[in-house]
This record gives C-alpha cells, sequence and structure tokens, in this order.
C-alpha cells in the first residue's frame, strides 16, 4: 500500500514570533525550525501501517529547499521516499492555494497512493484547511484530528476527536487522515537511519512541472497587516498565609473581575 | 446575505453557532443585507424559533433522514448547493470539530478561500476584513479573501451571542446526497465519561501542571471545577506528557487555544508555547511557588504559594459563594 505523508517546516513550539512590520512576514532570523509536531505523528502512522501491512511511505513537502532537512527527517525516521514540492512563494496563509498544488502533485505522481496523512494544522499558520480542501479536489473521503486509525483492507476506521466526546469515522480508501497528538508516539530517527537517509536523493517537483499557470495560484488571502498582540499587563501578585491568599482570589474573581 | 451554518449536538444549537449568527447580523447590518441561517438534520423544526431570536431572517431546512448523523461530505454538498442558489456574500462557520472539518471542504467545492479560526470581523470599504490568530497567538494576521463567497469561521468564546428579534422565516430546502466511491461515515460518537465539557468551550478552565506533582492531584481541581459552573479542567504540556492526563486537555501552542473567561493556573510556569494557547483569556489568576515564574507576567491576579495549601480553603471559600 502507497501511503503520502504531508510535512510542513515550521518554528518550533517555544519559539519567539517577532514581526518585519514592513513585509508583514515572520522574521527567519534566529529561528530553529523542525518538522511540524502533527506532522511527525502522520508520519510515526505511516510506518506503522507500512510495517503492519507493508508498502512504501513517501514524505512530501511543499516549500522552498529549506525543507529538505524535515524530508531528509522522514527518511532517517523510516520513510522510502521523499519529494520536495518547490514553491517559489513565502508563507502564504492561503490554504487552497496549497491544497490545490497537493491534489494536483497526487493526481499527476502518485495516483495509486491509497492514504493521504497530514498533520493535523501545521503549527503557525494554524488554518486546518489543506488536508480536508486535498479531500474535495480528489473526492474522496476525510477524518480529520484522528487519535487513533485502523486500516484493513480497502478501508479503515478512525476515531477523531470532537468537543468532549469522539466519532468513530469509516473510510472508505483512498482517504485523507489528519493526525491529533494522542495518535502515536513518534519514533527518534537511529544513527543508522541517518546515515541511510544522505544516500537518498529527493527529487524536486516544481509548480510548472504540475501544470499550474501562475493566475491559478495567485493567493486568496490579501494580507492587510501583522502584528504582535497587544501584551498582557501583570497584574498584581500577593503572597502570604494561604487561607488568606486563597480568601482573596475569591474576593478578587467575585468583587473585582466579577466573573463568579 | 449572510449564511450562517447552525451546528447542533443531541437535537441542540451549539452555542458557538449562535455566537457566530449574532456576529453574522452584526456584519450584514453593515452590509446592509440580511443574516440567514442554514440547519441540517431531522426533527430541527423546533430549533428555528432560536434562530430567529437571534436575528435570523430566515432558517433555510434540510430535513432529510441521510443527513441525521453528520457527514463532511453530504453536508458540503447540501451547503454548496444552498450556496449557488443564494449567493450569499458570506458563508459563516464557527471553528468547532465540525466547522473545521466542513468549511474547509465547502470552500475547496467552491474554490474559494477560508478565514479559518478568526477573532476579529469589520467591515471596510464594504468588504470584509478578517483577524486570525497565528502561531498560536503570538501573532496576529488581518488579511481579507480576494474570492467570493467569502468563507469564514469564527473562533469559539470570542464573540457574543446577543438576542435580537427577526422574522425566521422556515424555508425547506431538499438535497440530492450524491454517491461518492470513496466515503467517509461517523457511525458512532463515543461520550468521554463523565460528560465533561471541553476546554476550548468552557467558560472557566482550571488547569495544572508540573506543579501538580502526580495524575492523582489533578482529582483537585477536578474539585474546583465542580463547584465553577461551565468550567472544564486543562493542562500544560508537561503534565500531559508526563501521562497524568489526557491530551484533550492540553492547553499551548500544540494543544488547544482556548479564550475562557478565567483561566486559573496552578503548578505552571508559564513556557512560552503555553502562554501562547492560554493569553487571549479574559482573566488569568495564577497560584506558583515560584515568584519568578514567567505566568505571573501575564496573571491578572498572582499568589506565590504552595498549590497544595492553597486549594483547601480556596474550595471552602468557593462553596461559601455559593451558599
Amino acid at each position: 500500500m502507497e501511503i503520502l505523508v504531508f510535512v510542513k517546516r515550521v518554528p518550533d513550539t517555544e519559539s519567539k514570533i517577532r514581526i518585519n512590520q514592513e513585509t508583514n512576514s515572520v522574521v527567519e532570523e534566529g529561528l530553529n525550525f523542525i518538522l511540524g509536531p502533527y506532522d511527525e505523528y502522520a508520519v510515526e502512522e505511516a510506518l506503522r501501517i507500512k510495517g503492519a501491512k507493508g508498502g512504501k511511505v513517501v514524505a512530501v513537502s511543499v516549500g522552498r529547499d529549506e525543507s529538505l532537512v524535515i524530508l531528509r527527517k522522514c527518511l532517517a525516521m523510516g520513510a522510502d521516499e521523499a519529494v520536495l514540492i518547490k514553491d517559489p512563494l513565502p508563507e502564504t496563509y492561503d490554504g487552497l492555494r496549497t491544497a490545490r498544488i497537493i491534489a494536483r502533485f497526487v493526481q499527476a505522481k502518485f495516483p495509486a497512493a491509497r492514504l493521504l496523512l497530514f498533520g493535523k494544522q501545521s503549527v503557525g499558520a494554524d488554518n486546518s484547511q489543506v488536508p480536508a480542501m486535498v479531500a474535495e479536489f480528489l473526492g474522496i473521503g476525510q477524518a480529520n484530528v484522528v487519535v487513533k486509525l485502523e486500516v484493513d483492507g480497502d478501508t479503515a476506521v478512525a476515531l477523531r476527536e470532537i468537543e468532549g466526546a469522539q466519532e468513530k469515522v469509516s473510510l472508505t480508501l483512498p482517504a485523507v487522515v489528519s493526525a491529533q497528538k494522542g495518535l502515536n508516539e513518534p519514533r527518534y530517527e537511529t544513527l543508522k537511519g541517518i546515515m541511510m537517509a544522505k544516500k537518498i536523493p529527493i527529487p524536486i517537483v516544481s509548480i510548472e512541472e504540475l501544470g499550474f499557470k501562475p493566475e491559478e495560484l495567485e493567493p486568496r488571502v490579501a494580507i492587510v497587516k501583522m502584528d504582535l498582540p497587544p501584551a498582557r499587563q501583570a497584574g498584581r501578585v500577593v503572597t502570604g498565609e494561604a487561607a488568606e491568599t486563597a480568601r482573596q482570589i475569591v474576593e478578587y474573581l467575585h468583587n473585582e473581575a466579577k466573573i463568579i | 446575505m449572510i449564511l450562517t451554518y447552525i451546528e447542533t449536538r443531541d437535537k441542540k444549537i451549539k452555542k458557538s453557532s449562535l455566537e457566530v449568527l449574532s456576529e453574522a447580523r452584526r456584519i450584514a447590518v453593515d452590509l446592509k443585507t440580511e443574516a440567514a441561517a442554514v440547519l441540517l438534520g431531522t426533527g430541527m423544526e423546533a430549533l428555528a424559533a432560536d434562530l430567529s431570536s437571534y436575528g435570523a431572517s430566515k432558517v433555510h431546512l434540510f430535513d432529510s433522514a441521510p443527513l441525521d448523523r453528520y457527514s463532511t461530505q453530504d453536508y458540503a454538498a447540501a451547503l454548496a448547493g444552498l450556496v449557488k442558489k443564494l449567493s450569499p456574500a458570506a458563508v459563516f462557520f464557527s471553528a468547532t470539530a465540525m466547522g473545521k472539518d466542513l468549511a474547509p471542504r465547502l470552500a475547496a467545492r467552491l474554490g474559494v478561500g477560508l478565514a479559518a479560526d478568526c477573532t476579529r470581523i469589520s467591515v471596510q470599504d464594504g468588504s470584509l476584513e478578517f483577524t486570525r490568530p497565528i502561531f498560536a497567538g503570538k501573532a496576529l494576521l488581518a488579511f481579507r479573501l480576494t474570492s467570493s463567497p467569502q468563507v469564514v469561521s469564527l473562533r469559539p468564546n470570542i464573540f457574543p451571542a446577543v438576542p435580537a428579534a427577526a422574522a425566521g422565516e422556515i424555508i425547506r430546502e431538499a438535497v440530492e446526497i450524491p454517491s461518492a466511491a470513496a466515503r467517509a461515515e461517523v457511525t458512532e460518537v463515543l461520550q468521554e465519561s463523565g460528560g465533561e465539557i471541553d476546554v476550548s468551550e468552557a467558560d472557566v478552565v482550571i488547569s495544572g501542571g508540573r506543579g501538580m506533582k502526580g495524575p492523582e492531584n489533578f482529582e483537585l481541581l477536578r474539585e474546583i471545577s465542580a463547584l465553577i459552573p461551565r468550567s472544564a479542567v486543562g493542562a500544560s504540556r508537561s503534565a500531559v506528557d508526563s501521562n497524568w492526563i489526557g491530551h484533550q486537555h492540553q492547553v499551548g501552542q500544540t494543544g488547544k487555544t482556548i479564550s475562557p473567561n478565567l483561566y486559573l493556573a496552578f503548578g505552571i510556569s508559564g513556557a512560552i508555547q503555553h502562554i501562547a494557547g492560554m493569553s487571549s483569556s479574559k482573566v488569568i489568576v495564577a497560584v506558583n511557588k515560584d515568584p519568578d515564574a514567567p505566568i505571573f507576567k501575564v496573571a491578572d491576579f498572582g499568589v506565590v504559594g504552595d498549590l497544595f495549601q492553597v486549594i483547601p480553603p480556596l474550595k471552602e471559600e468557593l462553596k461559601k459563594l455559593r451558599s
């Protein structure tokens, strides 16, 4: 079974974000970039399914040359192949555009793929829209924010997280599944894996090669401004005997903040 | 027209859908148009009255047995048909689990962009401008969509639900469910034990971090939660990664980004990825032993002290308030 797993290079979650007000973009200098945390669950799940059922895992990223680093990581974890779809544009925050590229890529290069795995969102754009849009463009089913996945022949059953409950989703393959924390515990790459990954060539596919005319990928998102949120002011800090501070908390919430 | 998708659970309208409808009505006034609602499922007619009291001029009703249980593909097909028929200026969703599943599917079907998880919408020169948090709230992105209709999802717990009387005329819609070969179907909904409300929907979140010292002590937070209506128990990443509590409780950049009225943090130092996920809470109260904990930089009210000493009298004070 051919499994595609889509990954994105993102700043790690401990990063402090700075904004270039002139270009309305995130300052990349000084940021530590990683494989998206949710994408990592998707990669691990792909490897586990391959381990149980056989087949091939292909890691794919849409981005610039810098994304080769995270594709190497996927190979080191155990992916069989990796492909970079080279996008000349920096972050557009436009899920539709990315989804169009991915859907066209799947149709052109991997029409027989049975399972398309994603992280439930990229960490940064936080859009949570590419997996569902890809599923729509390909006319296949989807299960998003998945914490459990069982593949059996041409079907799969996924448990997806909703507010205070889980939905059991029955899928006919091919299908799109996006991974949530809790799906699995991603493996660390081994030294042997890292050495092997260095030897695997990573083909680069261009946007033109996928037959896009430039205007087709015109972003639908027109950025007006990027800014930092207003800083919160530190409030009052008290110390003292526990019973007294407990009383002060409730008094603050009841009389000042008027919340309870 | 602005069309609002109304989400139901157990035949009840979700509060976040009323928030969205209220905002849709506010925007519709600015755009000099009307706010309409769409409901899918069975036995939904009784709910239409609730929507008229939140400003829906019309309620488009798909009452059909195959729509009784949520299916992304069928719901997207029904909504796309309605959008073609009505040509609304915008379609609004709540950015709930269902909204995040459905809105992008509809947007792709219509070939338009999606403004996801917005926390502010304004009308500028007759068109919509959106603001949404990126990097879990470490930055804000203001943008417009260049495609039409504007498909938008709004973050729950941000926009107020404001009653406003309107006609709420029921219009019955028919749907043809296309047969797709590769389908996904929800076959069962598994309720979490205790029917706790989700941290993303709670008015008050009582959260614990590494300072809780072990899974058994999260019981203390559940006891506080039992004393506060519409509250839920949250956790920091380190508590979740130590398996003290399930990840669905995690608040922060790899958990949930939330905006409750009150965030009560116990034994949470305030890592940057955690602060990102909760700093849009209206009020933050923190209890921590370490006076230098970064959480105190964002807390409206902080207590430097031992949470295990503070919680028992805090529970007593809360009980006093209730009685």
